[in-house]
Formats: structure tokens, sequence, C-alpha cells
């Protein structure tokens, strides 16, 4: 998920967090005055958390061969949702259990402790990140007992963003937020031969290294059930986040992904899904990004002109859109300007 | 949604709009619908002590409802043609340190400009335009913002590469819709707020476009919220005759100058 609704990395907020009483004020307010259907309003359901206890109120489904997935709000970064915007997950083995990204906060990664202590008795054996996004590790303080397992990329992209990524989460949800400081992954896990096994005790799940939408994506297979976790890669019913992207390494990422033969596939963000819908929704949208910057950036168009140009609705309809479409134009429209406008020279 | 949704809202602005009308004299804001309060004194610092200013909405100014970027912030500015010849637009940022961003003279071109800004946090981004009778009109937009767009330094700053590409200059006509010309134009240039603790103020101050003829068509001057490296849009009636060239200084003296077409 981006991190940004604000800062860029190298941008640090000297302002205090965002209160919850100023926010909720101008959310009622806001309501008000937006009486009429909105693009993605219309799709949202309620937010499942309770913001006035901070319960997350998570909830384990059991997708298959004590295979888990804990479901978010398929939005954006909002105090109601209390940040909790990602589908994480955990496998239930015979000796232990495998925690598949820790959510965005130290209060999250509690909740989620306590839902898998609620669903087995066994004990956490590892928790593995699948890229360096800031819902995939700041529950990390519920799991300091725990080997914390990531790429050395990914290790190194939370070693560089993890500040800005506090800072800005902290935002965004205020009081949620409370005491979460980042404890990094401890452990690197090799990809150098671009896919392999892990286990889990006795249990064994497959991973697979992609790029694009970030510099390294990782993707857990478990061939008992048919479920993959696609990590950032997939994206469902969600318009997808793209601080780190690089198009075209993303939609070869997303084509070898569909011949990975998933039968149940869980996106970090959007609802869980059977087979390759969601990443060949993912595949349209980013065709449809790179074609049109393209075709905008020739025509001389600014980025206000771009952020107002028509969508196909089918992507207005995506969770989130008013907001990561604005994101999307500031990540990546200046690649296909500076490219319009040739190289530079004296 | 939220409050900067809230305050782009259209329905807000028509709430807002009228009020304005209504109590224009008497009002501390001096009629502001952003209700802003270093208004008055930017009013008189950067337009004139008996500057006479209309709230206009035909000064359309546009950005993004927040800035995912804030050390690179789009802003165009589009005057209607029904005001008649633009003198020159000037375009300020209420809660930036340094709140002038530039003074743009569209002589030959229209009176439309796009450029991307640093912006410290949350704050009104106005466009005054002067008119031939030497009146402002001043339009605005609302950009929403974590902070940290002028205090922080740029990317070309931290890796040291800015020196090797130093007033380099890419851009070339383009023809956003048929009958239409636009100029777009990139410099390369650090763009030093002097904010950033010990490293001075070093930005791109002055550009003028020219014909194929060395006739000025267009004269901007930039100040220290510019963004790095930064893109300006310019917008003419018909393409210049022989072409376009860039000509222009930054506030250490070095000359930038570069034909384009």
């Amino acid at each position: 998920m981006s991190p940004r609704r604000g800062p860029a990395p190298r941008c640090r907020s000297r302002r205090p967090p965002a209160g919850l009483s100023k926010r909720a004020t101008a959310l009622v307010l806001g309501s008000l005055l937006l009486l009429g259907p909105t693009p993605d309003a219309a799709a949202q359901p309620a937010p499942r958390a309770d913001v006035s206890r901070l319960d997350y109120r998570l909830q384990a489904r059991h997708l298959g061969q004590g295979v888990h997935v804990v479901e978010g709000d398929n939005d954006d970064f909002s105090v109601a949702n209390g940040c909790n915007i990602i589908n994480t997950g955990f496998i239930v083995a015979d000796e232990g259990v495998l925690v598949i990204n820790t959510g965005p906060s130290r209060r999250y990664g509690e909740q989620l402790r306590a839902l898998i202590a609620r669903t087995t008795p066994r004990p956490v054996l590892q928790v593995v990140h699948l890229n360096l996004h800031p819902d995939y590790f700041l529950g990390n303080q519920a799991f300091a007992d725990v080997p914390r397992l990531a790429t050395a990329a990914t290790r190194e992209g939370i070693a560089r963003e993890s500040a800005s990524y506090e800072t800005n989460l902290y935002r965004l949800c205020g009081d949620w937020m409370k005491g979460t400081e980042t404890l990094p992954p401890d452990r690197v896990l090799d990809v150098s031969a671009g896919r392999g096994k892990l286990a889990i005790g006795s249990r064994v799940v497959e991973w697979h290294l992609f790029r694009g939408h970030t510099a390294s994506d990782l993707v857990l297979v478990d061939r008992s059930s048919g479920v993959a976790f696609a990590g950032g890669l997939v994206f469902h019913q969600r318009v997808p986040t793209t601080p780190h992207a690089e198009l075209p390494a993303w939609m070869n990422s997303l084509q070898a992904f569909e011949q990975i033969g998933a039968s149940q596939v869980v996106p970090s963000h959007g609802p869980v899904h059977s087979g390759t819908a969601g990443a060949a929704a993912t595949l349209r949208f980013l065709r449809w990004l790179d074609e049109s910057f393209a075709r905008h950036a020739e025509r001389g168009l600014e980025m206000n002109e771009v952020l107002r140009a028509p969508v196909p609705a089918e992507f207005t309809g995506w969770a989130a859109f008013r907001t990561e479409f604005v994101r999307n134009v500031a990540h990546l429209y200046p690649r296909y300007e500076a490219q319009a406008l040739g190289t530079p020279r004296r | 949604m939220n409050r900067r949704r809230l305050l782009t809202t259209p329905l807000a602005a028509l709430a807002t709009w009228p009020a304005v009308a209504a109590g224009a004299k008497t009002d501390a804001f001096e009629g502001d619908p952003y209700k802003s309060h270093p208004w008055p004194d930017m009013r008189r610092e950067f337009l004139g002590k008996g500057a006479r200013v209309t709230f206009d909405a035909r000064v359309v100014v546009q950005g993004p409802s927040f800035a995912e970027d804030p050390m690179n912030v789009p802003i165009s500015v589009r005057v209607d043609p029904v005001l008649g010849p633009v003198r020159r637009i000037v375009v300020l940022v209420d809660r930036n340190p340094i709140r002038q961003v530039l003074s743009y003279e569209p002589a030959e071109a229209l009176a439309s400009i796009a450029f991307r800004f640093k912006l410290e946090q949350a704050s009104p981004v106005r466009a005054a335009a002067q008119t031939r009778d030497g009146r402002w009109h001043v339009g605005g937009t609302w950009v929403d913002s974590a902070g940290g767009g002028c205090t922080a330094s740029g990317a070309t700053r931290k890796d040291g590469s800015w020196s090797r590409t130093l007033g380099e200059v890419s851009g070339r006509l383009f023809t956003p819709a048929p009958g239409e010309t636009r100029l777009r134009l990139k410099v390369m240039h650090p763009m030093d707020t002097g904010l950033v603790s010990g490293i001075p103020a070093f930005y791109v101050n002055r550009l003028s476009v020219r014909d194929g003829n060395d006739r000025e068509l267009a004269r901007l001057q930039a100040f220290e919220p510019v963004s790095e490296n930064p893109v300006f849009s310019f917008d003419f009636a018909a393409p210049p005759p022989g072409g376009v060239s860039i000509v222009g200084t930054d506030n250490n003296g070095n000359r930038i100058r570069s034909r384009l077409q």
C-alpha cells in the first residue's frame, strides 16, 4: 500500500499528527456537503474497526488447510479504518504458525497475535514480509520474539523509508498509531534463485520473487490449499499504489504470476478472489496508465490536465480512486513527461 | 472525506463566494474567501499598498486536492479571456515561508501558466492577474499537505548530480488540442530555497521566451519555491514564427540559453 497521502520519503513533517476530533468533525461536515454518490463511496461498506475502543475487530477467515486471511477494509488510510486496509494472513502447520505481514500499527500487531492465539494453540514460528510498505511491517513489535523474514531489498527499503512511514501514518490515523515504532525484519530470505520453498516445521510453502510494484515483490503459494498471497503485485477492485512502481517490470510480473495456477488469490488490497481475475484487472489498469500517460505527455498535457482527463468507468469505480490516482500521476507522470521533452542540453 | 475535500467542494465554494461579496469592505480578511490571516499583508507586500483587488473565479487555479509530493505540487493558472489582456500573473502561497512563487508577464503569450512548486504546509495557492486597468483579479485553490516541501533538499542536491546538469534545458512545442500551441520546457537546476541548513538560496530567477527573430514573447520571474528542475508550460494563440528559444539567469549569474525548436 502506498504510504503517502502527503510527504515524499525525503520530506519530514514537523507538525504534530492531526487530532482525532478535528478530523471527525471534518468527516461529518464533509459528508453533509457531499450528499451525491461519489465513484468510490458507493462501493464502501462501513469500516470494520471500532474507533472508540481502538479495536480493529480482526477476524480470521479459513481458506482451507490451515490457511487464514485477516481482511482489512478495501479503502484508503483513515481514522475510521485505523489505517487497516491490508489483508494479512497466517498458515497453521503442525508445529506452529507462519504469519504473512503484520499490519499498520503496533496495536494491529497485538490484535493479530491475539487473534492467532484464539484460533490455534500452536506457537508463532515465523513472520514473512512480502514488501517494504508500512502496513506490511509496522505491527512487528508484537512479534519481537519471532524471526522476521524479508528479502535484502525489502530490508534496505524499510531501513530507508520507515521514519517517514511512521510519521505519515501517525498523521493519518492518530491514536491508532500510539507506541508504533519500526522493528525491522531480522532475517534475510535469499531470493537469488527467483523461487524456492519456505518451511514451517514439516510443512512447505513456495515463494516466488517478482518486481515492479516495488523493487522486491514476494508471493507465497500454498499448494495444498491452492492459495496464493500475492502481496502488492495484485490489487482487486482497488486502485494500485505506485510509490515504488516500475510499470514495465510490474506488467511482466503479472503475466508470470498468472501462470502460477493459484485457485484462490489473497491480494494485499481488495477482496480475496479466485483465479487470475485480480491479476488481469491490475494488468488492465497498468496498461491503461502506461498508454494514457504516454499519450498525454506527447500532447503536452501538464499534471492538472492529466488529473482531470477521462478515466474508464471500470477504474473510477474501484476503491480509493480519488486519492490513489492523484498519487499515480504524481509518481509516474514525470517520467513520461521527461521522455516527451527530450534530452536536456545546453 | 475530510477537511480538504470540504474546502475544495464546489458547494463549499458556492457557500463562500456570495458572503464575500456582501462583507468585502468591512471584513478583516478583505473579502478573502479562504479567510486567511496572512492575506492582507501579502496583498500589501506583493500587489501594492493601494492595490485594487477583486476575488475572481475567472482566474482559474488548479492543483491537486493534496500534495502527494510536497516538493512537486503541480499548479496551473488560466485567466478567462473575457478579462481582457493580462499584464502580469503573480502566484502567492499564504503558508509558505517564501510566499511568492513566480511573476509572469505573458506579453505575446496567452494568460496561462503551469509549473510545480514546493509547498511547506497546507495552504491556499493564489494567482493574482493584473489587467490593463491596473486591477488585480485573484483566484485560488486549496492544497492540503503533510508538509516539509521547502525545508528539505532536492534529489540532485542530495546526490550532488546538479552540478553536471546545471542550466541544461529540454522542451518543445506541443499541440494539446487542435489549434492550440504550448511550449513545455524543463530547466535543470537545484532551486535551493536557502531554508536547508548550509545550502544558500540558489535558483533560476529570470526566463525569457523568444521567437525565431529573438523577439520576446513572454517573461518569467521565478523565486525559491519553484520546484527542482522546474517544468513550465506556456500557451500561445499560434505557433511562434521561426520556433522558440529560451534565455535566462539564476541568482548567481549563471546563464541559461537554449534553442528549442
